[in-house]
């Protein structure tokens, strides 16, 4: 087993102004071992992109420890640890697909060769080669967030932190990139932390999920999802992952003994 | 405290560009007629108050009366181009392109017309005015968004209802970002309108002749009325953006 | 959305759609321009002929010369004046835009000033600036900067405050120095701003070197020539109106040129209208 690869130990986090303060997460701790998909999912407002950004050092934590591959947060930052994908694809407009995909090598000033080869390896992972030269406002909203997912491996990260990155997708799409993002990962071996609104997509892609609730922010339950890898499309209509998705669902809503009912209340 | 960090900075600024200028001219003895002090240019100022003033009025009155006109005409040549966006197109680029004609180029042409007077000024300020407007005002007329005209027929609106309460309120912001463009516009046109040729009573010429005479302490300061002047017409429009469209937190957006 | 023949075909149609249009415009204004001039009776010291005006680049002026050249000497010098301000000017309100992107101190103090500059007719200081900086050039070239610098200021402070914040967050993400953020991120994403300015600044750079050109004691430039031909219109007053044309010529010349200029350096299509 050895170290896990983020541990986060009773982190909380305030965010305020005059007005007043919320509590975006308190007492939180979460461990992930290297290699491990885990999902967070939870309402508006119960801290889970805030734990994200306090992992990657993008968001100080107020109090509690985070550990990244045994390092502060911050030197895992500068040590390149982590490859980041958000809600929005964040594309350079002036730039190439090609060319945003080479910028986490520019940055971190590699080899011309290296600055060459990689990008295009990594956009033929994600399937996208042919636009290498396209520009990312002649691409769809879904094949923008492919090339954001292949610049998020620019560097080997052995970790990968993603917020929602499918969010903005259709429902089609997004099943469709459920599947190439678990290929991706497997290919690449590294840790997963992906934050979701979306019980099926959470169930579907994680080895654990995490349910989080808000006011304060807090982990109220952590489900472990015993299906097994490589996850089929099939494997949608199982049986088994109905019920794991009723148990996320029944810890989202706080009340296990609550079944059925009308869950398209669940506000996102 | 949120003001004396937004208010600090520039009052700080001032101050210290006052008391540099006071303290070059006296360390370096400059000369009056070269560089005269910031309290030499106020007694010059409270001195010469009649003639300024006088000049101010000529001058404001060409502005104001050419912002009206060209602003006007052009918020009312835009409604009409709205009514047809073929018209608009074709029409558009032209109106752009004028902005890359310095207009006050024409001025010794309208005095040739119009005479020597404020007649002419008016004249140039009206076309300076007229076509930022046109073009804000139509852009602003024909963004209307589909969704919202859409809800408009299904309530069978008429197309007098839809105009007065979406398309006419929807393009006030932008007509307003060209209204308050324009008061500069207006000061711009007429002060150098003046340059060109005009009465002595007029506060471009007085700065153009105060400034060749050397009587720089006058010059100075109807230069300090112009600027003064400008600023509250362009105030005085954002006053009035702000009271027509409450609610929208307009920061001077320039 | 690549180039297909069909949307190459589509370009082809728009452009001689516009040739057309243009041709069209010039026609109408001929129409209108001699139709007036008999229907009015509008005089000739008010309303030349068209071909009179043409016709005056062809007379001798008073050394001999054509006027096609003198007007020629006389815009290239405006234009050299209008071209240098307007660099100077782009420079220093770059630069500035710039210290304001690095000390909030310095824009919290500064920047007002240079906004409320645009609230001011500022053109009102140009004859003080040739009193200073006496009739040479220089002080025609320091308007065009001068009138160039605010816009420019304003808005690249603007472009470079304009940032995603997600963006940031991910050079954060990506460990990028402040350097690297300045030059791969807030540099690029500014230049749609920066090029706006300097299409505004471009006229206002040769109405600052006309107005330069205006004070007595200017023996070259537009401006001069204007002021010439006013004084003896009554003698040629096609003069005063091919004075005009050619001044309005360098200023839309020199929009347009800077329109290029935005066009080769971006990478998405610029509509040509504001």
């Amino acid at each position: 087993m050895g170290t896990p690869a983020i541990e986060i130990v009773d982190v909380a986090k305030t965010f305020g102004d005059q007005t007043g303060a919320t509590e975006a997460l308190r007492g939180v701790s979460l461990s992930v071992d290297a290699g491990e998909f885990v999902s967070i999912i939870g309402p508006s407002g119960c801290g889970k992109s805030t734990l994200l950004r306090i992992v990657g050092d993008l968001v100080p934590p107020d109090s509690g420890v985070a550990r990244v591959n045994g390092k502060s947060p911050r030197q895992a930052r500068l040590d390149r640890d982590y490859g980041i994908v958000f809600q929005t694809p964040v594309l350079y407009d002036w730039r190439t697909v090609l060319e945003n995909v080479q910028l986490p090598l520019e940055l971190a000033g590699r080899s011309r060769q290296e600055r060459e080869a990689r990008p295009r390896a990594l956009l033929r992972l994600v399937d996208l080669e042919a636009f290498a030269r396209h520009f990312p406002w002649q691409l769809s909203g879904g094949m923008q967030q492919r090339v954001s997912i292949a610049r998020a491996l620019a560097l080997e990260p052995s970790i990968l932190l993603m917020d929602e990155p499918f969010g903005a997708l259709d429902e089609m799409t997004r099943d469709r990139l459920n599947l190439e993002l678990l290929r991706v990962w497997q290919e690449s071996g590294a840790t997963a932390l992906f934050v979701t609104h979306s019980i099926a997509e959470a169930v579907f892609l994680s080895s654990r999920v995490v349910v989080m609730s808000p006011r304060p922010g807090t982990i109220d339950r952590v489900v472990d999802i015993d299906l097994p890898r490589p996850r089929t499309d099939r494997m949608r209509a199982d049986p088994r992952f109905f019920e794991l998705v009723t148990t996320v669902r029944e810890a989202l809503r706080g009340d296990p003994a609550v079944a059925g009912g009308d869950d398209s209340g669940r506000s996102p | 405290m949120r003001r004396v960090r937004a208010y600090g900075p520039p009052a700080l600024v001032l101050v210290a560009v006052i008391a540099v200028w006071e303290a070059v001219v006296f360390i370096f003895s400059i000369e009056f007629y070269l560089l005269p002090a910031p309290h030499v240019i106020v007694r010059s100022l409270r001195e010469n108050y009649p003639v300024l003033i006088e000049a101010a009025r000529y001058t404001f009155a060409e502005a104001i009366i050419g912002y009206f006109a060209g602003c006007g005409g052009g918020i009312l040549a835009a409604m009409v181009a709205s009514r047809s966006p073929q018209f608009a197109d074709l029409v558009l680029p032209y109106a752009v392109a004028s902005a890359s004609v310095p207009i006050v180029a024409l001025a010794p042409l309208a005095i040739v017309w119009f005479g020597v007077a404020q007649g002419s000024k008016i004249a140039i300020v009206t076309l300076m005015t007229f076509f930022p407007t046109f073009i804000s005002t139509l852009r602003g007329l024909l963004s209307a968004p589909p969704a919202a005209l859409e809800l408009m027929r299904s309530c069978a609106a008429t197309d007098r209802q839809i105009f007065l309460k979406l398309t006419l309120p929807h393009s006030l912001p932008m007509m307003f970002t060209a209204l308050r463009a324009c008061t500069t516009l207006a000061m711009i046109g007429a002060v150098v309108s003046e340059f060109f040729g005009g009465p002595v009573k007029s506060l471009g010429v007085y700065i153009k002749s105060t400034a060749s005479l050397f009587q720089t302490r006058q010059a100075w300061s109807a230069i300090l009325v112009t600027c003064a002047l400008g600023l509250l017409f362009y105030f005085a429009v954002a006053l009035a953006e702000r009271l027509a469209l409450p609610g929208r937190a307009q920061r001077a957006e320039i | 959305m690549s180039e297909t023949a069909g949307a190459a075909r589509a370009d082809r149609a728009e452009a001689s759609r516009r040739r057309r249009g243009a041709l069209a415009v010039i026609g109408a204004v001929v129409v209108i321009w001699e139709g007036s001039k008999a229907l009015f009776a509008i005089p000739r010291y008010k309303l030349p002929h068209l071909y009179e005006i043409l016709a005056d680049f062809f007379r001798e002026g008073a050394g001999g010369e054509r006027w096609f050249t003198i007007m020629a000497q006389n815009a290239g010098v405006t234009a050299l004046e209008s071209l240098i301000g307007f660099v100077l000017g782009g420079a220093i309100g770059f630069i500035l835009a710039i210290g304001f992107a690095h000390s909030r101190l310095l824009e919290r103090g500064l920047l007002p000033y240079v906004v409320a500059s645009q609230t001011v007719p500022v053109l009102a200081i140009a004859p003080m600036v040739v009193v200073w900086l006496g009739t040479s050039w220089f002080s025609k070239a320091v308007i065009a900067a001068y009138l160039t610098f605010f816009p420019v200021t304003v808005n690249m402070a603007r472009g470079l405050r304009a940032i995603d914040p997600d963006a940031l967050a991910l050079m954060r993400a990506l460990a990028a120095t402040s350097r690297q953020v300045f030059v791969k991120l807030r540099f690029p994403t500014s230049l749609p701003y920066l090029f706006t300015a300097l299409r505004i600044s471009a006229t206002a750079s040769v109405i600052g070197a006309i107005v330069g050109e205006l004070p007595v004691g200017s023996r070259f430039g537009m401006g001069v020539v204007i002021i010439n031909a006013a004084q003896y219109y009554n003698w040629q007053p096609a003069n005063l109106w091919a004075a005009i044309l050619v001044s309005a010529l360098i200023g839309i010349v020199f929009y347009h040129a800077v329109a290029f200029v935005e066009r080769l350096v971006s990478w998405r299509p610029v509509a040509s209208t504001t």
